[in-house]
């Protein structure tokens, strides 16, 4: 620690920390527009020049290290003038538009401006004007307005790992722009609004529709990946406005994510379901809330009379709060089934019920940043949970060993020290490989019952490789992401995942899909798990889907994007005799298959709790009412108890709720140490390429799905089968053409796009997005022939 | 302290009374200054504070930006602006409201206003029927605009040196 002297103040410094910083500690303001916290120093603005003592011309702060014994006057004549001066070179080229300026009333330049800017202008000569540059339709840009603060760059540089931005030419002849002409493709490009200090980089969604003053800020948690991004939702006269970060240093630091930031659009949409509506013969109608639950609990009645609890069985969304899973599995569990979950995208139940009380991270998300060696099995974390990568790369840039084993060559923003490409069902000798290099490296022997797995393989260099880099990490982690939780072969993962970690001393983790995952296991919205992970037996939802339904309630869910098989369980829903669907949007797909459309609110009108993949609770209240007649869930079904006549639904608030959850789930230990077995051989029925079902970001929920300027991005990718060049040929297909994939006795046509980062033997095709509902499995084998 | 004497004569002669009298006479034979209102009508300020008006441009463009300051400016709350991107780029009104009953014509939208386009038109003498009919919305103000911008141009030209 250093002593120093601001404007007459005694302040203690760290050593080697800027005047800036130590100004801003200490809440002594100076100027600034290039200096961000989380930003490397530019000190290209010249805003934060202030007056040292002894020093002979003012010195810029936030380039300026403390030194002991240093006096620093921010308010001196000498400084005020530097100031001033630089405020009125910044303003000689910048317009005076504020008006219609969508940065008035939260712009840095405007409000420095009336401290450090003249009332009039002493120059005459014409000004810079620079055309407008194309970067997608998440940012709109007025390059004129730019003062060259570079923190765009500096953000894309160093913070999205993308050199996409730059400045080119020079003096007065700098500009802000892409290298070529194209848009900015990253899944955290909307910080840089934020980051702008002027109206150069603004929100496209937001444009025009708004000024800050009038909006009223509440705070709220992002609802789509399970990092839990703190965020303020912005709403005025009742509308959602747009979303903002909330600092949160050990989550979301300053950043959120697009899929965050941008997904509110669809809350205002036009798909949303405003009236309840009941389906009398062919014809749907708009009923009141009363005629709409008796009709629902009269149709599950009739089905628990006739056919028995065991045929009652409900899909819950992994983003609903944890107090409506909890009121869910209340209900279903009260009504005698235990049929309920939330593993939409999960096809391999073997061995669940070895699985941790919940798929939580084995770390906070802040120790992953300095994790030594991180494995990623399955994982696009860059897309997957965009804030959780932020961490992984600043550890790669740190030095450390982040390596994949998946089955796409992910397009990670950091390097990779290893990477392992497989068809899904290889992932399994790939990790067994990794884990007998492991064995060997310590000489252990490999656990009772996996030895069968692990025994006739030959070791690899880069199983090796990857072993060691393990093997000398003092803090590693294994973790599980969205791609292996969705594969046939998760238990041997899992198994194997346990014995790397074992071997390695690294933690086991997982990164799963949804907001709530960690809620949902917690609230017991597993068959086989009560509240608090009491063991008990129900129906998983693989076994619901294929084994089919009498009675089924739908919340947030749609089946043929949100479970892994979208066709099988479109057919389910279908065939049953009574469903009712509890969505904040209705589509035309519904109406097919639902008996009642009751509609819920979404996150921003409710009030809940989301529990991060750290395990950290988080309750957020409701920014505003809900559309239209809708209501919340937790309301939805706690009415629905009652009209059942159940014990236990006299809730009359959230918290009430969470109480009550809390206290049925207790103190739970985040052992994400795993217990292993032998899972039973299974093979993947069917015959032809192995797919892989990439999980698009934009495609995740029903909220982004229907989210117009996401889905207008590169990161929405077109409804498409890829494979690579070699496989291609064998069967005859060219890139652009159509050819037909089948699945049992589906088939769908897409266009074939040639990408050899596919591997061999296997087929690329998304799921969750428009044209390929109609495939039976994410999982299942695919025959793919010309069209 | 006034002598017995002098109040004695003060009362018994009524020379208050008289006084008062006379003021009463001297106004009754000077001229008179009243209007006979409608007929006649007073002079008005260029700067009069009357009914709003939505202003166009010479070439029919709509003035107004969606700056909102207004909306802020205002103390009786009275103007709700909403505002979108119309489809040539620019920022435009799609709401512009002022509550006529709410608003207390201090002149601040008028101030405010960065491109002149709200402003508070000479005219006094308007009604409403209906509830409702003073919820002035942008139709009604540009209809009043466009109908008087001869005078509102002419006015604030006379007061343009003074500003």
């Amino acid at each position: 620690m250093v002593n120093i002297e601001i404007n007459g103040i005694p302040i203690q410094a760290r050593d080697g920390a800027m005047v800036i910083e130590a100004a801003d500690e200490a809440g002594i303001v100076i100027p600034r527009f290039c200096y961000h916290k989380k930003l490397s120093i530019a000190a290209n603005c010249r805003m934060c020049l202030v007056d040292v003592e002894k020093a002979p011309k003012p010195l810029p702060a936030c380039a300026t290290p403390v030194t002991d014994g240093m006096v620093v006057r921010t308010r001196s004549e000498k400084a005020l003038d530097a100031q001033k001066g630089v405020m009125e070179f910044l303003l000689i080229n910048h317009p005076l538009d504020c008006p219609i300026c969508d940065q008035g009333g939260e712009c840095e330049l405007q409000d420095l401006a009336m401290g450090f800017g003249k009332d009039a202008s002493r120059y005459t000569e014409a000004r810079r004007v620079v055309p407008e540059k194309n970067l997608g339709p998440l940012i709109a840009t007025d390059m004129t307005r730019c003062i060259h603060c570079t923190r765009c760059v500096r953000f894309g540089r160093e913070i999205a790992g993308i050199m996409e931005l730059g400045a080119t030419g020079r003096g007065e002849h700098t500009e802000i722009g892409t290298y070529v002409e194209r848009t900015v493709n990253s899944e955290m490009s909307g910080n840089v609004i934020d980051l702008c200090p002027v109206g150069a980089l603004t929100s496209r969604p937001y444009r025009y529709t708004g000024r800050p003053w009038e909006n009223r800020q509440s705070v709220s948690i992002a609802p789509h990946d399970c990092v839990g991004s703190n965020i303020y939702i912005e709403t005025r006269r009742g509308r959602l406005m747009r979303v903002l970060p909330q600092e949160n240093e050990a989550i979301n630091e300053t950043w959120i994510s697009d899929r965050d930031r941008f997904s509110y659009t669809a809350v205002q949409g036009e798909a949303r379901l405003a009236r309840p509506m009941i389906k009398q013969g062919e014809d749907w109608k708009e009923v009141d809330w009363h005629t709409a639950l008796e009709y629902a609990v009269e149709g599950i009645r009739r089905v628990r009379e006739q056919a028995g609890s065991e045929q009652i069985g409900a899909l819950v969304s992994p983003s609903s709060t944890l107090e409506e899973l909890y009121l869910a599995q209340k209900l279903l569990r009260a009504l005698g089934s235990d049929n309920i979950d939330h593993r939409l995208r999960q096809t391999d139940f073997r061995d669940q019920d070895l699985a941790p009380v919940a798929p939580l991270l084995g770390s906070t998300l802040a120790e992953l940043e300095a994790r030594d060696a991180v494995l990623l099995i399955g994982s696009f974390t860059r897309k997957d949970q965009p804030l959780a990568a932020h961490r992984l790369r600043k550890a790669a840039v740190r030095g450390a060993a982040i390596m994949s084993v998946s089955s796409l060559a992910y397009d990670f923003n950091f390097d990779l020290a290893a990477e392992i490409v497989a068809a899904p069902a290889g992932m399994v000798n790939e990790l067994a490989g990794i884990a007998s290099a492991l064995l060997e490296l310590s000489g252990g022997e490999a656990p009772e019952g996996l030895a069968s797995l692990l025994a006739p393989l030959a070791i690899s260099e880069a199983h090796r490789d990857i072993a060691a880099r393990l093997r000398e990490a003092e803090q590693g982690s294994v973790l599980l992401g969205v791609q292996a939780l969705g594969q046939a072969e998760l238990s041997e993962l899992r198994a194997l995942a346990g014995v790397i970690a074992r071997e390695s001393g690294a933690s086991l983790g997982y990164l799963p899909d949804g907001a709530n995952a960690v809620g949902a296991w917690l609230a017991g919205a597993v068959p086989h798990r009560r509240p608090g992970g009491d063991e008990t037996g129900g129906r998983d939802v693989d076994n619901m889907i294929n084994d089919g339904l009498r009675a089924c309630l739908l919340l947030g869910v749609e089946p043929e994007f949100d479970t892994a098989q979208p066709a099988r369980a479109l057919a389910t829903v279908e065939a049953a005799d009574f469903v009712v669907v509890m969505n904040p949007f209705v589509s035309e797909t519904m109406k097919t298959y639902a008996d009642v459309l009751l509609p819920v609110a979404t996150w921003a009108e409710t009030a809940g709790t989301y529990v991060n993949v750290e395990g950290a609770w988080q309750r957020f209240t409701a920014a505003m009412e809900p559309l239209g007649e809708a209501r919340p869930a937790w309301k939805v079904l706690r009415v629905l108890g009652n009209l059942f006549e159940l014990d236990g639904f006299e809730q009359t608030s959230t918290d009430e709720v969470h109480d009550e959850a809390r206290e049925a789930i207790g103190e739970v230990t985040p052992a994400t140490d795993s217990a292993w077995r032998l899972p039973a051989a299974r093979t993947v029925a069917g015959e032809g390429l192995q797919r892989i079902a990439f999980l698009p970001i934009y495609g995740v929920d029903g909220l982004v799905r229907r989210a117009a300027a996401l889905q207008a991005t590169a990161d929405a990718p077109p409804a498409a089968m890829y494979l690579n060049g070699a496989l291609a040929a064998e069967l005859g297909l060219s890139d652009g053409e159509s050819a037909v994939a089948r699945q049992d006795n589906n088939a769908v046509t897409l266009p074939v796009i040639i990408d050899e980062g596919v591997p061999d033997g296997c087929v690329l095709i998304p799921q969750a997005i428009k044209g390929v509902e109609m495939l039976a499995s994410a999982t299942g084998r695919v025959s793919v022939e010309r069209a | 302290m006034i002598s017995p004497i002098a109040k004695t004569f003060k009362s018994l002669f009524l020379v208050e009374l008289l006084r008062g009298l006379g003021l009463t006479g001297r106004y009754y034979f000077k001229r008179k200054f009243t209007l006979r209102y409608p007929e006649e009508k007073t002079p008005l300020s260029p700067r009069f504070r009357g009914l709003h008006a939505l202003r166009r441009y010479p070439n029919g463009e709509e003035r107004c930006i969606a700056c909102k300051l207004c909306e802020a400016v205002c103390p009786a709350l009275a103007i709700t602006i909403e505002s979108e991107m119309r489809e040539d780029g620019t920022r435009r009104t799609t709401r512009y409201d002022i509550d006529l009953t709410k608003c207390i014509f201090c002149g601040f939208c008028e101030e405010s206003c960065p491109v002149d386009s709200i402003v508070e038109t000479h005219i006094f003498e308007y009604h409403g029927e209906e509830r409702g009919d003073l919820y002035m919305t942008k139709d009604k103000l540009l209809a009043i605009g466009d109908k008087y911008e001869k005078e509102i141009a002419e006015r604030r030209e006379m007061d343009a040196p003074y500003r």
